[in-house]
């Protein structure tokens, strides 16, 4: 009895413990979620935390002071005396605060804290990064200025474009190569099974110098074929290796019976082998999609500075290095970038944590 | 099957000729299509994966009928060069032969030109900046494995005794899904820093709350900036190891476990003498992944600082030497530095492939 009651009390504290962690973990991008729906003024004046229900000075009652007050020296507001700093920053008087409201009319207002719950939330920041458009920003102190949108929807076509390829033929060719090595007994098999184990954890860097060269010769370069092909070379250890382990393990009683009947190589496979394989296929091509969709490095040696071409990746971190203190346009982009990994981890995470997993075994 | 050897006839000979070279032309053509075309992308792609499933299906099962022509014996040879083709040259073109070729460039000089032995690689621990990168690399690959290895192996542990593991599992696997790109708009708002009292960054919040100096983290504090990147890596990694762990403690037979508590050992011990001992297989291949992920770090360096304030690791000052110095030498030797660094990782993949009965 003493021991269960005790083993109670300890799982509260670890559901604690992981709940603040959790918290942690979830912070980052819940700030960049708010963020992203907030008026780009707000974002610079006030942390995204604010949009949460909080209290807040809010303008109350005008005090008209004498036009002559000396403003170097004390001040007095409602029988008490205050610096001119102190006024310029807000000073605690009671329960309420004040605040100039207007220093040359000598106007000093007396703030009371009030709830602020409802928050100011916009789809603006997407519109205009969306599309190219040029728009109107409101600045804090009133004043606009015309500002050009982002155009990250062709960029989203284009690594769609880029990834749905780039995964779609590597998986296909690596499944027809796995076959043969877990099936079929050739000269050369051996070795040439051991290249692609040693080419898995390979950095794509000893690659990319003289693969450009070669593109460069082919004017293969910042096409949509040269990045295609260029991530089937770079996935496709991985994705044999992977669908090697699944092919090998299917039971040879399936193949032999195949044989009896006649069956060619070609057809076992594309008739048996590859609707069998359809897990081991999702999981290892949602790998291969993610990276392609994630990816920066290829994309920005192979695609360099080709608008039409570049990749979402590519776009985001020139804004960041271009318009760095334009968190409006930053948080909405990077969130839109976020939303097909997002959506395929929460619809298919099965998947998702079996082709990650086994994209371990390379390590 | 009385005769031994079928005569191969002629008619076999120029069908598969044909097929080969219709291929190559078809498929050439295709090439030159992708290549030039200035189509809209969307239909671009849509070409691209019908060209990439029923292209490349095509490819085989012209060339896997042109083989089945031949007598059996042939067939069987050339059968299996036929289904690996296509990678093998893939893989050759793009991975293998550039592989060399980078090792064989990293033997001359900026421009490829003269031969300069390995004064390269002297260079490349003698230059400041590349200096710097070198320890910048270790230091991520260092701090940030052990502590993505320790915190996803103790949130594993607290997540297998919470009563909401699931839920937990996904928030902290979550980060694994988004880019490095995204990532790092993400920390760069948390550590955003502006002068004066109203901070929007989180990070700067805090720590003003407290009544402490908001700091611009990644580029003030040279060399504890790096750390502040690192955590990047933490928060986006940590899920890996934590979901990998977690399968693994479930492997760890709960008799053994509870025998020892019966014995009166401390959970602490157990932890120690029982859990640890059998999960050591998943810790040594958990780390080794993060190693070789983490030597390669690049996009949020990139993201984040650009390299700037002495953040520079291996991988960007690869980018910077060959991208924007046009410095072949210095570019193929920092590329052939890291893949030194993955060679035991290497040895260790094909040593456990052998063991485990290779073929």
């Amino acid at each position: 009895m003493v021991g269960k009651k005790k083993k109670k009390g300890s799982k509260t504290v670890v559901n604690i413990v992981l709940g603040i962690i959790c918290v942690i973990w979830l912070l980052p991008t819940l700030g960049l979620f708010v963020s992203s729906f907030r008026p780009a003024a707000d974002i610079l004046q006030t942390g995204w935390w604010k949009v949460f229900p909080h209290q807040e000075w809010k303008a109350g009652d005008t005090i008209q002071l004498s036009k002559d007050v000396d403003l170097r020296g004390p001040i007095e507001v409602n029988g008490k005396t205050y610096t001119d700093d102190q006024l310029k920053a807000g000073v605690k008087a009671d329960d309420s605060r004040l605040i100039w409201e207007n220093r040359r009319a000598r106007t000093v207002n007396s703030q009371e804290q009030g709830w602020k719950v409802k928050p100011d939330l916009t789809l603006d920041n997407y519109n205009n990064v969306l599309t190219g458009k040029e728009y109107k920003l409101k600045e804090a102190d009133g004043s606009e200025t015309i500002q050009k949108g982002t155009g990250l929807s062709q960029a989203f076509w284009n690594t769609l474009t880029i990834a749905v390829p780039a995964t779609v033929i590597p998986v296909l060719i690596a499944s027809f190569a796995a076959y043969a090595f877990a099936w079929l007994r050739f000269p050369g098999r051996k070795t040439l099974f051991v290249i692609i184990i040693a080419m898995l954890v390979i950095p794509i860097q000893v690659a990319l110098i003289p693969v450009l060269k070669d593109y460069t010769a082919l004017g293969l370069n910042g096409s949509y074929l040269g990045i295609w092909l260029a991530h089937t070379a770079f996935g496709l250890p991985l994705v044999t290796y992977f669908m090697y382990n699944f092919i090998s393990q299917l039971p040879k009683d399936l193949f032999e019976s195949a044989f009896m009947d006649g069956a060619s190589h070609f057809t076992i496979f594309s008739k048996l082998i590859l609707p069998l394989s359809v897990p081991a296929l999702a999981s290892i091509g949602i790998f291969q999609f993610l990276w392609v969709w994630n990816d920066y490095l290829v994309s920005l040696i192979f695609i360099g500075n080709q608008p039409s071409v570049q990749v979402m990746s590519m776009k985001i971190a020139d804004l960041v290095g271009s318009r760095g203190n334009d968190w409006h346009l930053l948080t909405s982009a990077a969130f839109i970038s976020m939303l097909m990994p997002l959506a395929i981890f929460f619809l298919l995470q099965k998947y998702f944590v079996r082709g990650l997993m086994g994209g371990s075994i390379k390590g | 099957m009385a005769q031994t050897k079928q005569r191969v006839s002629l008619r076999a000979v120029l069908l598969s000729i044909g097929i080969l070279l219709a291929n190559i032309v078809v498929n050439g053509l295709i090439f030159m299509f992708f290549r030039d075309s200035t189509i809209n992308p969307l239909l671009t792609a849509v070409l691209a994966v019908l060209w990439g499933v029923l292209g490349v299906y095509l490819i085989y099962y012209t060339l896997t009928w042109a083989v089945e022509q031949y007598p059996d014996y042939i067939r069987k040879r050339v059968l299996p060069y036929v289904f690996i083709g296509p990678a093998v040259i893939i893989l050759g073109w793009l991975l293998v032969l550039p592989a060399l070729r980078t090792l064989y460039l990293s033997f001359f000089d900026a421009s490829s030109e003269k031969f300069v032995g390995l004064s390269n690689y002297a260079a490349i621990f003698t230059d400041h900046l590349m200096a710097t990168a070198l320890r910048n690399n270790l230091l991520w690959v260092f701090v940030g494995t052990l502590a993505c290895v320790t915190f996803g192996l103790l949130i594993a542990i607290l997540a297998d005794r919470s009563s909401y593991e699931k839920l937990a599992k996904s928030i902290i696997f979550m980060p694994m899904a988004i880019s490095f790109v995204a990532a790092g708009v993400i920390w760069k708002f948390i550590y955003y820093y502006q002068p004066g009292d109203s901070q929007i960054g989180l990070f700067n919040a805090i720590v003003t709350y407290f009544g402490g100096e908001p700091q611009a983290w990644t580029s003030m504090i040279q060399p504890w900036n790096n750390f502040f990147l690192i955590i990047i890596l933490i928060w986006m990694q940590t899920g890996f190891a934590m979901v990998i762990f977690s399968a693994a403690i479930k492997g760890v037979p709960e008799d053994i476990m509870e025998a020892a508590r019966v014995d009166g050992a401390k959970e602490v011990s157990i932890f120690f003498k029982i859990m640890i001992p059998y999960i050591s297989a998943t810790i040594l291949t958990v780390t080794t992944t993060i190693i070789v992920f983490t030597l390669k770090i690049f996009d949020v360096v990139m993201v984040m600082t650009g390299g700037q304030y002495d953040t520079e690791v291996v991988a960007t000052q690869f980018y910077r030497q060959f991208f924007m110095y046009r410095n072949f030498g210095y570019g193929s030797t920092l590329a052939i530095v890291l893949l030194i660094a993955v060679l035991p990782v290497i040895i260790i993949n094909l040593r456990q492939f052998r063991k485990q009965g290779g073929f």
